[in-house]
Protein backbone atom coordinates (compact mmCIF):
# COMPACT_ATOMS: atom_id res chain seq x y z
CA UNK A 1 0.00 0.00 0.00
CA UNK A 2 1.11 3.49 -0.73
CA UNK A 3 1.70 5.02 2.28
CA UNK A 4 1.84 9.37 2.95
CA UNK A 5 4.04 10.77 5.53
CA UNK A 6 0.77 13.42 6.24
CA UNK A 7 0.22 16.63 7.54
CA UNK A 8 -2.98 17.77 7.69
CA UNK A 9 -2.63 21.52 7.04
CA UNK A 10 -0.04 21.65 4.86
CA UNK A 11 -0.36 22.27 1.48
CA UNK A 12 2.50 20.51 0.29
CA UNK A 13 1.05 17.29 2.24
CA UNK A 14 -2.73 18.02 -0.10
CA UNK A 15 -1.05 18.15 -3.39
CA UNK A 16 -0.54 14.51 -2.96
CA UNK A 17 -3.78 13.92 -1.55
CA UNK A 18 -5.79 15.52 -4.09
CA UNK A 19 -3.62 13.74 -6.87
CA UNK A 20 -4.32 10.35 -4.96
CA UNK A 21 -7.81 11.08 -4.51
CA UNK A 22 -7.86 11.97 -8.04
CA UNK A 23 -6.83 8.73 -9.75
CA UNK A 24 -9.12 7.19 -7.36
CA UNK A 25 -5.79 5.22 -5.78
CA UNK A 26 -6.09 3.97 -2.06
CA UNK A 27 -3.32 4.69 0.90
CA UNK A 28 -2.44 4.71 4.29
CA UNK A 29 -1.62 8.06 5.80
CA UNK A 30 1.26 8.47 8.63
CA UNK A 31 0.30 12.09 10.83
CA UNK A 32 3.54 13.48 11.50
CA UNK A 33 3.94 16.16 14.25
CA UNK A 34 5.14 18.96 12.55
CA UNK A 35 3.22 21.56 14.65
CA UNK A 36 3.43 21.95 17.24
CA UNK A 37 6.16 18.74 17.76
CA UNK A 38 8.50 19.78 14.59
CA UNK A 39 9.11 15.86 14.27
CA UNK A 40 9.69 16.28 11.25
CA UNK A 41 12.91 18.32 11.95
CA UNK A 42 13.46 14.84 14.39
CA UNK A 43 16.37 12.25 13.85
CA UNK A 44 13.74 9.48 13.14
CA UNK A 45 12.34 11.56 10.58
CA UNK A 46 14.88 12.93 9.07
CA UNK A 47 16.14 8.70 7.97
CA UNK A 48 13.53 9.25 5.39
CA UNK A 49 14.09 12.59 4.71
CA UNK A 50 17.47 14.40 5.41
CA UNK A 51 15.83 17.68 4.08
CA UNK A 52 13.30 17.67 7.38
CA UNK A 53 10.10 18.51 4.92
CA UNK A 54 6.55 16.85 4.44
CA UNK A 55 5.41 14.87 2.39
CA UNK A 56 7.29 11.92 2.19
CA UNK A 57 5.88 8.94 -0.25
CA UNK A 58 6.85 5.52 0.67
CA UNK A 59 5.49 2.60 -2.33
CA UNK A 60 7.45 -0.93 -1.83
CA UNK A 61 10.82 0.06 -1.33
CA UNK A 62 10.85 3.20 -2.75
CA UNK A 63 10.75 6.38 -0.67
CA UNK A 64 10.58 9.81 -2.72
CA UNK A 65 10.96 13.22 -0.81
CA UNK A 66 9.48 16.73 -2.59
CA UNK A 67 5.97 17.14 -3.56
CA UNK A 68 6.16 17.54 -7.18
CA UNK A 69 8.44 14.33 -7.32
CA UNK A 70 5.70 12.52 -6.08
CA UNK A 71 3.50 13.63 -8.33
CA UNK A 72 5.80 13.17 -11.62
CA UNK A 73 5.92 9.07 -10.01
CA UNK A 74 2.18 8.83 -9.45
CA UNK A 75 1.03 10.05 -12.40
CA UNK A 76 3.52 8.16 -14.21
CA UNK A 77 3.00 4.50 -12.49
CA UNK A 78 -0.80 5.09 -11.63
CA UNK A 79 -2.45 7.10 -14.10
CA UNK A 80 -3.99 4.69 -17.06
CA UNK A 81 -4.79 7.40 -18.95
CA UNK A 82 -0.96 9.08 -19.63
CA UNK A 83 -2.75 12.92 -19.49
CA UNK A 84 -1.75 14.06 -16.13
CA UNK A 85 2.08 14.16 -16.76
CA UNK A 86 2.09 13.69 -20.91
CA UNK A 87 4.90 12.25 -22.41
CA UNK A 88 4.98 14.10 -25.52
CA UNK A 89 8.44 16.87 -25.48
CA UNK A 90 6.55 20.21 -25.95
CA UNK A 91 3.71 19.14 -23.23
CA UNK A 92 6.39 17.42 -20.79
CA UNK A 93 8.73 20.51 -20.96
CA UNK A 94 5.89 22.92 -20.28
CA UNK A 95 4.25 20.63 -16.95
CA UNK A 96 8.20 20.63 -15.53
CA UNK A 97 8.05 24.30 -16.28
CA UNK A 98 5.23 24.79 -14.30
CA UNK A 99 6.29 22.37 -11.69
CA UNK A 100 9.47 24.37 -10.83
CA UNK A 101 7.26 27.42 -10.16
CA UNK A 102 5.23 25.26 -7.80
CA UNK A 103 8.06 24.40 -5.96
CA UNK A 104 9.79 27.90 -5.77
CA UNK A 105 8.01 30.58 -6.84
CA UNK A 106 4.42 30.11 -5.40
CA UNK A 107 6.45 28.63 -2.26
CA UNK A 108 6.40 32.34 -1.08
CA UNK A 109 2.71 32.04 -0.22
CA UNK A 110 3.68 28.78 1.53
CA UNK A 111 5.76 31.06 4.04
CA UNK A 112 3.33 33.67 4.21
CA UNK A 113 0.86 31.34 5.20
CA UNK A 114 3.38 29.78 8.12
CA UNK A 115 3.81 33.44 9.48
CA UNK A 116 0.49 33.78 9.70
CA UNK A 117 -1.05 30.66 10.81
CA UNK A 118 1.73 29.71 13.06
CA UNK A 119 3.50 32.17 13.99
CA UNK A 120 6.80 31.42 12.00
CA UNK A 121 9.34 34.59 12.23
CA UNK A 122 9.13 35.46 8.00
CA UNK A 123 9.54 38.68 7.02
CA UNK A 124 5.95 38.46 6.01
CA UNK A 125 5.81 41.55 4.05
CA UNK A 126 8.44 40.82 1.62
CA UNK A 127 6.83 36.95 1.03
CA UNK A 128 3.61 38.17 0.27
CA UNK A 129 4.76 40.63 -2.43
CA UNK A 130 7.01 38.28 -3.64
CA UNK A 131 3.94 35.89 -3.74
CA UNK A 132 1.60 38.40 -5.59
CA UNK A 133 4.34 38.68 -8.18
CA UNK A 134 3.98 35.01 -8.80
CA UNK A 135 0.26 35.33 -9.14
CA UNK A 136 0.69 38.50 -11.55
CA UNK A 137 2.84 35.95 -13.25
CA UNK A 138 0.22 32.93 -12.82
CA UNK A 139 -2.35 35.37 -13.70
CA UNK A 140 -1.31 36.46 -17.04
CA UNK A 141 -0.44 32.90 -18.35
CA UNK A 142 -3.60 31.46 -17.40
CA UNK A 143 -5.24 34.22 -19.37
CA UNK A 144 -3.55 33.87 -22.24
CA UNK A 145 -3.94 30.46 -22.38
CA UNK A 146 -7.70 30.57 -22.49
CA UNK A 147 -7.01 33.15 -25.62
CA UNK A 148 -5.73 29.94 -27.16
CA UNK A 149 -9.07 27.91 -25.30
CA UNK A 150 -6.70 25.93 -22.87
CA UNK A 151 -8.23 26.13 -19.36
CA UNK A 152 -5.55 24.41 -17.33
CA UNK A 153 -2.11 25.46 -17.08
CA UNK A 154 -0.30 23.49 -19.15
CA UNK A 155 -2.28 22.45 -22.08
CA UNK A 156 -5.97 22.25 -23.27
CA UNK A 157 -6.34 19.11 -20.33
CA UNK A 158 -5.37 19.29 -16.28
CA UNK A 159 -1.90 18.21 -15.47
CA UNK A 160 0.26 17.93 -12.22
CA UNK A 161 0.73 21.15 -12.90
CA UNK A 162 -2.36 22.22 -11.95
CA UNK A 163 -2.18 20.41 -8.77
CA UNK A 164 1.46 21.50 -7.65
CA UNK A 165 0.03 24.93 -8.17
CA UNK A 166 -3.57 24.66 -6.62
CA UNK A 167 -2.96 24.23 -2.69
CA UNK A 168 -1.02 27.25 -1.98
CA UNK A 169 -2.89 29.65 -4.15
CA UNK A 170 -5.68 28.44 -2.94
CA UNK A 171 -5.06 28.79 0.74
CA UNK A 172 -3.39 32.38 -0.01
CA UNK A 173 -6.42 33.78 2.22
CA UNK A 174 -4.46 32.03 5.17
CA UNK A 175 -1.61 34.05 4.68
CA UNK A 176 -2.49 37.04 3.88
CA UNK A 177 -3.16 37.73 0.56
CA UNK A 178 -6.56 38.10 -1.54
CA UNK A 179 -6.80 37.23 -4.90
CA UNK A 180 -9.12 40.28 -6.37
CA UNK A 181 -6.75 41.21 -8.65
CA UNK A 182 -6.37 38.02 -10.43
CA UNK A 183 -10.14 36.54 -12.21
CA UNK A 184 -8.06 34.60 -14.26
CA UNK A 185 -6.33 32.69 -11.56
CA UNK A 186 -10.33 33.05 -9.94
CA UNK A 187 -11.61 30.99 -12.79
CA UNK A 188 -8.94 28.11 -13.04
CA UNK A 189 -9.38 27.70 -9.13
CA UNK A 190 -13.25 27.17 -10.08
CA UNK A 191 -12.63 24.55 -12.65
CA UNK A 192 -9.75 22.63 -10.14
CA UNK A 193 -12.55 22.71 -7.63
CA UNK A 194 -14.88 21.31 -10.18
CA UNK A 195 -12.97 18.55 -11.47
CA UNK A 196 -13.66 14.51 -10.45
CA UNK A 197 -12.37 13.27 -7.46
CA UNK A 198 -11.54 16.42 -5.94
CA UNK A 199 -10.98 16.70 -2.50
CA UNK A 200 -10.57 20.02 -0.39
CA UNK A 201 -8.57 20.85 2.92
CA UNK A 202 -8.86 23.02 5.89
CA UNK A 203 -8.70 26.81 4.45
CA UNK A 204 -9.85 26.56 1.66
CA UNK A 205 -13.13 28.82 0.94
CA UNK A 206 -15.39 27.49 -1.68
CA UNK A 207 -18.00 30.02 -1.97
CA UNK A 208 -20.28 28.06 -4.55
CA UNK A 209 -20.33 24.76 -2.49
CA UNK A 210 -23.82 23.81 -1.91
CA UNK A 211 -25.02 24.94 -5.51
CA UNK A 212 -26.28 22.51 -7.88
CA UNK A 213 -23.69 20.97 -9.97
CA UNK A 214 -25.24 22.84 -13.13
CA UNK A 215 -24.37 26.14 -11.37
CA UNK A 216 -21.09 24.70 -10.61
CA UNK A 217 -20.27 24.26 -13.92
CA UNK A 218 -20.57 27.83 -14.94
CA UNK B 1 -4.58 71.87 12.16
CA UNK B 2 -3.96 69.23 13.72
CA UNK B 3 -2.79 65.72 12.07
CA UNK B 4 -5.91 63.40 11.42
CA UNK B 5 -5.51 60.18 13.24
CA UNK B 6 -7.12 57.40 11.44
CA UNK B 7 -10.28 56.17 14.13
CA UNK B 8 -9.31 52.91 14.68
CA UNK B 9 -6.09 53.95 16.04
CA UNK B 10 -7.50 56.98 18.49
CA UNK B 11 -9.54 54.53 19.47
CA UNK B 12 -6.78 52.20 20.65
CA UNK B 13 -4.89 55.01 21.84
CA UNK B 14 -7.34 56.55 24.70
CA UNK B 15 -8.80 52.85 25.52
CA UNK B 16 -7.95 52.07 28.86
CA UNK B 17 -8.60 48.34 30.01
CA UNK B 18 -11.80 47.68 31.06
CA UNK B 19 -12.09 45.44 34.24
CA UNK B 20 -13.58 42.73 32.80
CA UNK B 21 -10.98 41.94 30.42
CA UNK B 22 -8.42 43.41 32.70
CA UNK B 23 -9.51 40.89 35.47
CA UNK B 24 -9.81 37.58 33.07
CA UNK B 25 -7.08 34.24 33.54
CA UNK B 26 -5.44 34.32 29.83
CA UNK B 27 -3.27 31.60 28.94
CA UNK B 28 0.46 32.72 27.35
CA UNK B 29 1.75 29.34 26.95
CA UNK B 30 1.33 26.01 27.10
CA UNK B 31 3.50 24.30 30.04
CA UNK B 32 5.65 21.70 27.91
CA UNK B 33 6.70 24.82 25.95
CA UNK B 34 7.52 27.07 28.32
CA UNK B 35 10.85 25.35 28.88
CA UNK B 36 13.92 26.53 30.64
CA UNK B 37 16.13 29.32 28.69
CA UNK B 38 12.96 29.47 25.95
CA UNK B 39 11.18 32.18 27.28
CA UNK B 40 8.02 33.10 25.95
CA UNK B 41 8.00 36.68 24.72
CA UNK B 42 4.69 37.49 23.63
CA UNK B 43 1.70 40.04 24.15
CA UNK B 44 -1.61 40.01 26.10
CA UNK B 45 -4.03 42.26 25.43
CA UNK B 46 -1.77 44.65 23.83
CA UNK B 47 0.70 44.80 26.27
CA UNK B 48 4.38 42.94 25.60
CA UNK B 49 4.44 40.09 28.48
CA UNK B 50 7.81 37.73 28.79
CA UNK B 51 7.15 34.34 30.37
CA UNK B 52 10.33 32.61 31.46
CA UNK B 53 10.95 29.23 33.40
CA UNK B 54 13.92 29.35 35.64
CA UNK B 55 15.87 26.30 36.37
CA UNK B 56 14.24 25.01 39.60
CA UNK B 57 11.02 25.24 37.27
CA UNK B 58 9.57 28.16 38.73
CA UNK B 59 7.17 30.44 36.20
CA UNK B 60 7.73 33.79 35.88
CA UNK B 61 5.92 36.49 34.52
CA UNK B 62 6.23 40.09 33.73
CA UNK B 63 4.87 42.77 31.84
CA UNK B 64 7.16 44.71 29.88
CA UNK B 65 6.87 48.28 28.32
CA UNK B 66 7.11 48.65 24.38
CA UNK B 67 10.81 49.17 24.66
CA UNK B 68 11.21 46.01 26.93
CA UNK B 69 11.64 47.55 29.82
CA UNK B 70 10.88 45.43 32.92
CA UNK B 71 7.39 46.88 34.22
CA UNK B 72 5.87 44.69 36.66
CA UNK B 73 5.55 40.95 37.84
CA UNK B 74 2.14 39.28 37.28
CA UNK B 75 0.58 36.48 38.74
CA UNK B 76 1.66 33.29 37.14
CA UNK B 77 -0.45 29.84 37.75
CA UNK B 78 0.19 26.39 36.40
CA UNK B 79 -3.01 24.30 35.39
CA UNK B 80 -4.61 22.35 32.76
CA UNK B 81 -0.99 21.98 31.15
CA UNK B 82 -0.93 25.75 30.20
CA UNK B 83 0.46 28.78 32.16
CA UNK B 84 -2.17 31.57 32.89
CA UNK B 85 -1.53 34.92 33.91
CA UNK B 86 -4.13 38.20 34.27
CA UNK B 87 -3.14 41.78 33.97
CA UNK B 88 -6.15 42.38 36.85
CA UNK B 89 -7.01 41.41 40.05
CA UNK B 90 -9.65 38.66 39.61
CA UNK B 91 -12.11 38.68 42.16
CA UNK B 92 -12.13 34.26 41.39
CA UNK B 93 -9.13 32.20 41.54
CA UNK B 94 -9.24 30.56 37.90
CA UNK B 95 -11.98 28.07 37.18
CA UNK B 96 -12.34 25.16 38.31
CA UNK B 97 -12.07 21.70 35.69
CA UNK B 98 -12.91 18.89 38.04
CA UNK B 99 -12.72 16.67 35.09
CA UNK B 100 -8.93 16.89 35.05
CA UNK B 101 -8.74 14.99 37.88
CA UNK B 102 -10.96 11.79 36.06
CA UNK B 103 -9.16 8.88 35.96
CA UNK B 104 -8.79 7.37 32.24
CA UNK B 105 -8.80 10.49 30.15
CA UNK B 106 -6.19 11.80 28.18
CA UNK B 107 -5.00 15.65 27.21
CA UNK B 108 -3.87 16.56 24.24
CA UNK B 109 -3.03 20.32 23.79
CA UNK B 110 -3.19 21.09 20.01
CA UNK B 111 -0.43 23.87 20.18
CA UNK B 112 -1.37 27.57 19.22
CA UNK B 113 -2.97 29.04 16.07
CA UNK B 114 -3.18 32.86 15.12
CA UNK B 115 -6.70 34.26 14.24
CA UNK B 116 -6.89 37.90 13.01
CA UNK B 117 -10.15 38.66 14.85
CA UNK B 118 -11.17 39.83 18.08
CA UNK B 119 -11.63 36.91 21.15
CA UNK B 120 -15.33 37.13 21.33
CA UNK B 121 -15.75 36.52 17.49
CA UNK B 122 -13.88 33.35 18.31
CA UNK B 123 -15.61 32.28 21.24
CA UNK B 124 -19.31 33.17 19.80
CA UNK B 125 -17.89 30.96 16.70
CA UNK B 126 -17.25 28.34 18.88
CA UNK B 127 -20.80 28.23 20.44
CA UNK B 128 -22.63 28.05 17.47
CA UNK B 129 -23.63 24.54 16.34
CA UNK B 130 -25.68 26.02 13.19
CA UNK B 131 -22.43 26.20 11.22
CA UNK B 132 -21.15 22.67 11.22
CA UNK B 133 -22.90 21.35 8.29
CA UNK B 134 -21.20 24.42 6.00
CA UNK B 135 -17.97 24.96 7.58
CA UNK B 136 -17.20 21.17 9.13
CA UNK B 137 -18.60 19.40 6.13
CA UNK B 138 -18.67 15.66 6.46
CA UNK B 139 -17.13 16.07 9.91
CA UNK B 140 -18.87 17.88 12.35
CA UNK B 141 -22.30 18.33 10.40
CA UNK B 142 -23.30 17.82 6.57
CA UNK B 143 -26.18 18.47 4.70
CA UNK B 144 -29.31 17.80 4.66
CA UNK B 145 -28.98 17.87 8.16
CA UNK B 146 -28.64 21.40 9.06
CA UNK B 147 -31.73 21.96 11.99
CA UNK B 148 -30.75 23.21 15.18
CA UNK B 149 -33.05 21.36 17.78
CA UNK B 150 -33.75 24.15 20.60
CA UNK B 151 -31.40 24.38 23.46
CA UNK B 152 -31.10 26.73 26.32
CA UNK B 153 -28.82 29.45 26.83
CA UNK B 154 -28.61 31.10 30.31
CA UNK B 155 -25.88 32.59 32.75
CA UNK B 156 -25.67 30.67 35.93
CA UNK B 157 -26.25 33.28 38.33
CA UNK B 158 -24.53 31.10 41.26
CA UNK B 159 -21.12 31.07 39.76
CA UNK B 160 -21.09 33.68 37.24
CA UNK B 161 -20.85 31.48 33.78
CA UNK B 162 -22.74 31.59 30.62
CA UNK B 163 -23.95 27.70 29.66
CA UNK B 164 -25.41 26.44 26.54
CA UNK B 165 -27.56 23.28 27.73
CA UNK B 166 -29.51 20.37 25.94
CA UNK B 167 -27.94 20.88 22.36
CA UNK B 168 -28.22 17.68 20.21
CA UNK B 169 -26.47 17.47 16.66
CA UNK B 170 -25.96 15.07 13.56
CA UNK B 171 -22.19 14.51 13.12
CA UNK B 172 -20.99 11.73 10.42
CA UNK B 173 -17.46 12.49 12.39
CA UNK B 174 -17.61 13.79 15.63
CA UNK B 175 -14.52 13.26 17.30
CA UNK B 176 -10.80 11.43 16.12
CA UNK B 177 -12.34 8.01 17.34
CA UNK B 178 -15.21 8.22 16.10
CA UNK B 179 -16.13 5.07 14.14
CA UNK B 180 -19.04 6.55 12.01
CA UNK B 181 -22.33 9.27 12.20
CA UNK B 182 -24.07 9.69 15.37
CA UNK B 183 -26.50 11.58 17.56
CA UNK B 184 -24.00 13.64 19.72
CA UNK B 185 -24.96 15.86 23.03
CA UNK B 186 -23.12 18.80 23.58
CA UNK B 187 -22.78 21.17 26.38
CA UNK B 188 -20.87 24.49 26.37
CA UNK B 189 -19.15 26.40 29.66
CA UNK B 190 -17.97 29.95 29.20
CA UNK B 191 -16.18 30.12 32.81
CA UNK B 192 -14.87 33.47 31.76
CA UNK B 193 -15.79 35.92 28.67
CA UNK B 194 -12.82 35.13 26.43
CA UNK B 195 -12.51 31.17 27.62
CA UNK B 196 -14.82 28.53 26.44
CA UNK B 197 -15.03 24.92 27.06
CA UNK B 198 -17.28 22.06 25.31
CA UNK B 199 -18.56 18.47 26.55
CA UNK B 200 -19.71 16.79 23.68
CA UNK B 201 -20.60 12.41 24.00
CA UNK B 202 -17.17 10.61 23.89
CA UNK B 203 -17.07 7.69 21.21
CA UNK B 204 -14.53 6.35 23.86
CA UNK B 205 -16.88 5.63 26.77
CA UNK B 206 -20.33 5.83 27.32
CA UNK B 207 -22.39 7.83 29.02
CA UNK B 208 -18.87 10.14 29.24
CA UNK B 209 -18.29 13.51 28.01
CA UNK B 210 -15.12 14.61 26.10
CA UNK B 211 -13.73 18.23 26.35
CA UNK B 212 -12.50 20.72 23.89
CA UNK B 213 -11.66 23.97 24.86
CA UNK B 214 -10.37 27.32 23.60
CA UNK B 215 -8.69 29.63 25.24
CA UNK B 216 -7.77 33.07 23.15
CA UNK B 217 -4.53 34.91 23.82
CA UNK B 218 -5.72 38.31 22.65
CA UNK B 219 -2.10 40.02 21.58
CA UNK B 220 -4.26 42.86 20.19
CA UNK B 221 -7.99 43.65 19.79
CA UNK B 222 -8.11 41.85 16.76
CA UNK B 223 -5.68 39.41 16.90
CA UNK B 224 -4.92 36.22 18.91
CA UNK B 225 -3.08 33.55 19.61
CA UNK B 226 -5.28 31.00 20.35
CA UNK B 227 -4.36 28.16 22.81
CA UNK B 228 -6.67 25.27 22.19
CA UNK B 229 -7.23 21.42 24.00
CA UNK B 230 -8.54 18.31 23.61
CA UNK B 231 -9.24 15.94 27.25
CA UNK B 232 -10.81 12.36 26.00
CA UNK B 233 -11.68 9.11 26.66
CA UNK B 234 -9.82 7.41 23.36
CA UNK B 235 -7.78 4.53 23.74
CA UNK B 236 -7.62 4.18 19.64
CA UNK B 237 -6.60 7.16 18.00
CA UNK B 238 -2.64 8.09 18.30
CA UNK B 239 -2.05 11.49 19.29
CA UNK B 240 -1.21 12.87 16.36
CA UNK B 241 -3.93 12.08 14.64
CA UNK B 242 -6.01 13.64 17.51
CA UNK B 243 -4.28 16.57 17.20
CA UNK B 244 -4.50 16.98 13.49
CA UNK B 245 -8.16 16.57 12.87
CA UNK B 246 -8.33 18.95 15.63
CA UNK B 247 -6.65 21.69 14.04
CA UNK B 248 -7.82 20.99 10.32
CA UNK B 249 -11.30 21.70 12.27
CA UNK B 250 -9.64 25.05 13.35
CA UNK B 251 -8.26 25.90 9.94
CA UNK B 252 -11.65 25.19 9.10
CA UNK B 253 -13.28 27.82 11.38
CA UNK B 254 -10.21 30.22 11.00
CA UNK B 255 -10.71 31.36 7.33
CA UNK B 256 -14.18 32.10 8.29
CA UNK B 257 -13.69 34.04 11.27
CA UNK B 258 -10.81 36.13 9.47
CA UNK B 259 -13.71 37.09 6.95
CA UNK B 260 -16.39 38.26 9.88
CA UNK B 261 -16.92 42.16 9.81
CA UNK B 262 -16.16 44.03 11.89
CA UNK B 263 -13.66 42.30 13.49
CA UNK B 264 -14.64 43.21 17.12
CA UNK B 265 -17.45 42.14 18.17
CA UNK B 266 -20.81 44.21 17.75
CA UNK B 267 -22.64 44.65 20.98
CA UNK B 268 -25.41 46.92 20.13
CA UNK B 269 -28.56 44.29 19.16
CA UNK B 270 -29.19 46.41 16.52
CA UNK B 271 -25.54 46.47 14.85
CA UNK B 272 -25.51 43.09 13.41
CA UNK B 273 -28.52 40.92 13.79
CA UNK B 274 -27.62 37.50 13.32
CA UNK B 275 -29.35 35.79 10.60
CA UNK B 276 -30.19 32.55 12.18
CA UNK B 277 -31.70 31.65 15.43
CA UNK B 278 -28.81 32.63 17.92
CA UNK B 279 -30.15 31.91 20.91
CA UNK B 280 -26.02 31.53 22.48
CA UNK B 281 -24.88 34.07 20.30
CA UNK B 282 -27.73 36.81 21.52
CA UNK B 283 -26.79 35.31 24.86
CA UNK B 284 -23.09 35.71 24.64
CA UNK B 285 -23.26 39.29 23.39
CA UNK B 286 -25.58 40.51 26.39
CA UNK B 287 -23.07 38.83 29.25
CA UNK B 288 -20.32 40.92 27.49
CA UNK B 289 -22.00 43.89 27.67
CA UNK B 290 -23.58 43.78 31.09
CA UNK B 291 -20.25 42.60 32.59
CA UNK B 292 -19.25 45.72 30.46
CA UNK B 293 -16.34 44.26 28.32
CA UNK B 294 -15.00 47.07 26.06
CA UNK B 295 -11.68 45.46 24.65
CA UNK B 296 -12.32 43.58 20.84
CA UNK B 297 -15.96 44.39 21.31
CA UNK B 298 -17.72 47.19 18.99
Amino acid sequence: MIRLYDYILSGSCYKVRLFLSILGQDYETVPVGFYPAKEHKKPEFLKLNPLGQLPVLQDGNLVLRDAQAILVYLASKYDQSGLWYPDEAAARGRVSMWLSFAGGELMTASAARLHDVLNYPFDVASLRKSARKAFVILDDHLAEQELLDWDWIAGPGPTIADIACFPYVALSNDGGIARDEYPAIERWLRRVMTLPGFIDMPGMLMPWRGESPEEQAV
Amino acid sequence: MSQKIPKEETQHMSKELDPASRDQWYVIESSEDLRTNKPRRTRLLGRPILGERSTSGTVTIREQSEDGKLLRELPAVERYGYVWTTLGSPEKPLFDMPEFEEDGRRLVICGVLTVRTSPGRIVENFLDLSHFPFVHTDILGAEPMTEVTPYKAKLDESSGELWVTDCGFYQPQAMAASSGAAEVDYRYRVPQPYSAVLYKSSPGKADAFDLIGIFPQPLEETVCDVHCFMLVYDDVSSHEGMLQWQQGIFLQDRIILENQRPARLPLNPRAELPSRADTSAIQYRRWLKNLGVQYGVA
